[in-house]
């Protein structure tokens, strides 16, 4: 599936949702789905400090394809999180810089990509296009 | 009616006053606990502003028309209106600020000129970054020795480790009247009494205090007050710092420009007469004047009618959320009011506001900009609910469902 293709996807789950508590309500079932960073791996390095939630991203490129897991210390967060992961994860680079990331305002949730939300959500996407542009350029 | 009083209190008639009460967001209808963030305006303060900008605008202090001379005049009774306010002996003495920061910052800058390398300045453990910054940036500066006084569990000052750090090399203490994170009332009689025993200044941090309890800084005896506008019903971007005549005469100017001079030549400048020798350039006129309008709208009422009010709507609060086995209150002081912070065992604050939200209410989260009191509890943040005399016991019951929910949601 192309990452516009998961986008869509997404967009349909959300679709039957009309109240806001219910589409919360998914998103923290996903928050609670998405497997820990092992807490070896919750270093520094790979920790983006937000001023209300924390978030950790391990990626790196493998066969040519951008490999990510990522975690936060707030369950929201990291049910959006999951959504992120599920669109980049195992793409390769250069799809990621070409796509348009839009599913997240489409679904509503715009607010927690503001970077004055500072959930770390904005810094973690703008952290794996960075990767992906890096890893293009080698 | 007592002090003064006018208008009786009814919290039904005076949250018609509020046209920002009346409004849904997310399709629920808005309850605003984030008080201490910044309150609403009522109706004569939106008003204000309006004539103002419609029909008043002008430069002050230096017009010789007739619309120049309406806004001097108007903007001098603001700052008579705030004089009354918090009870100082002059006008002179009540300087316009942009908020509680800049005030803190006008007095860590120039009063900070008259200090020396090992003079000692003592802050608490529960200040507010602004309360905080400005005094590490000065100790920096001038060699200077930064103290804090400690604080218990409950959240409140250990006066006796306090008297402990006082000596002759005390220049200023700075400490917040009430906590905006804890909602503690500090013991300012006593922090003041001491300070002065020992020739040490006291700059009280008033930006949750003006709002919720009467402010008398004759009674009080602090060399600074300094609070924000928007806290109290007021515009942002005006506030006010009161500085006793002679300390402010001492002191050297904050920043240059319009206003602040008396004459200018490319040699030398002699500087205005207080309170202009401290309010450079054009100043937030309208902000000046409906802060003003704001203090008069409280006018109306018995202060302590209202602080009374306040005061049983956080208990009433504090105890609602006692009755849950996983919610533990931060801040249980003693003598508190306006301000419940908690935190819920295993849920991020964030997770809390977040669904608050989309419920309807607004509440803050996080460390309140007083990271170094959060470290001191060990959490990241807490989950703060801060009230004004508008809220009502019905929402705080709307309040205490929504987070019972949003438990259930997230455990
Ligand atoms: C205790 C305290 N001090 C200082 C400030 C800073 O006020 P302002 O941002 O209006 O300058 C605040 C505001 O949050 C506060 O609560």
């Amino acid at each position: 599936m192309s990452i516009e293709e998961k986008q869509r996807e997404i967009i349909d789950e959300f679709a039957i949702y009309d109240d806001w508590m219910e589409k919360y309500e998914y998103i923290i079932e996903l928050g609670k789905d998405l497997p820990l960073i092992d807490s070896s791996k919750k270093t520094d390095d790979r920790l983006i400090e937000g001023c209300q939630s924390r978030v950790w991203l391990d990626a790196a490129v493998n066969q040519g394809k951008l490999r990510l897991t990522a975690d936060s210390d707030a369950i929201i967060t990291k049910g959006i999180i999951g959504l992120l992961v599920r669109v980049y994860d195992n793409e390769s680079p250069e799809d990621i810089v070409k796509s348009d990331l839009h599913f997240i305002s489409e679904i509503g949730l715009q607010e927690h990509l503001s970077p004055t939300r500072s959930n770390g959500l904005a810094s973690m996407v703008k952290k794996i296009k960075l990767m992906a542009l890096s890893a293009l350029a080698k | 009616m007592e002090n003064g009083a006018t208008r009786k209190f009814s919290v039904r008639e005076i949250r018609q006053d509020f046209p920002a009460l009346r409004q849904q967001v997310y399709g629920k209808e808005l309850i605003y606990f984030d008080n201490g963030a910044t309150s609403q305006k009522p109706q004569m303060v939106l008003d204000a502003i309006n004539q103002y900008y419609s029909m008043d605008n002008a430069n002050i202090h230096r017009g010789v028309h007739h619309l120049s001379q309406k806004a001097t005049s108007e903007y001098e009774e603001a700052r008579e209106t705030i004089r009354r306010f918090i009870n100082a002996p002059k006008k002179e003495e009540i300087i316009f600020t942009k908020g509680t920061t800049d005030g803190i910052n006008l007095v860590a800058t120039s009063f900070g000129e008259l200090l020396q390398p090992g003079d000692e300045i003592i802050i608490s453990a529960m200040e507010h970054h602004s309360n905080i910054v400005p005094w590490q940036m000065l100790a920096n500066r001038k060699r200077l020795v930064l103290k804090v006084i400690p604080i218990n569990k409950r959240g409140e000052l250990l006066l006796e480790e306090y008297r402990n750090m006082l000596s002759p090399k005390t220049k200023l203490v700075a400490v917040a009247h009430i906590s905006n994170s804890l909602g503690t009332i500090n013991p300012l009689d006593q922090i003041i009494e001491a300070a002065h025993a020992v020739g040490a200044k006291v700059l009280v941090d008033g930006a949750q205090s003006i709002q919720h309890t009467k402010v008398d800084v004759q009674v009080m005896n602090c060399d600074f007050f300094v609070f924000s506008g928007h806290k109290v019903f007021g515009p942002t971007g005006i506030g006010v710092l009161y500085g006793k005549e002679t300390l402010l005469d001492e002191m050297p100017p904050y920043q240059g420009g319009g206003d602040m001079i008396s004459k200018v030549t490319f040699e030398r400048t002699t500087y205005n007469d207080l309170p202009f020798k401290f309010e450079a350039g054009t100043p937030h006129i309208a902000g000046g004047i409906c802060l003003g309008t704001a203090l008069n709208y409280l006018n109306q009422f018995d202060s302590k009618e209202l602080e009374e009010y306040e005061r049983d709507l956080t208990e009433y609060a504090q105890e609602m959320l006692e009755t849950f086995e996983n919610i533990a209150l931060i801040g249980t002081a003693r003598n508190k009011t306006s301000v419940v912070s908690f935190t819920v065992q295993g849920i991020h604050p964030f997770d809390i506001g977040t669904l608050l939200d989309k419920q309807g209410i607004a509440v803050r989260t996080g460390h309140h900009c007083t990271q170094p009191l959060m470290d001191f509890y060990q959490i990241p943040g807490t989950i703060r609910a801060s009230f004004a005399f508008y809220n009502t016991r019905e929402e705080i019951d709307k309040f205490i469902a929504a987070v019972e929910k949003s438990i259930s949601m997230l455990g």
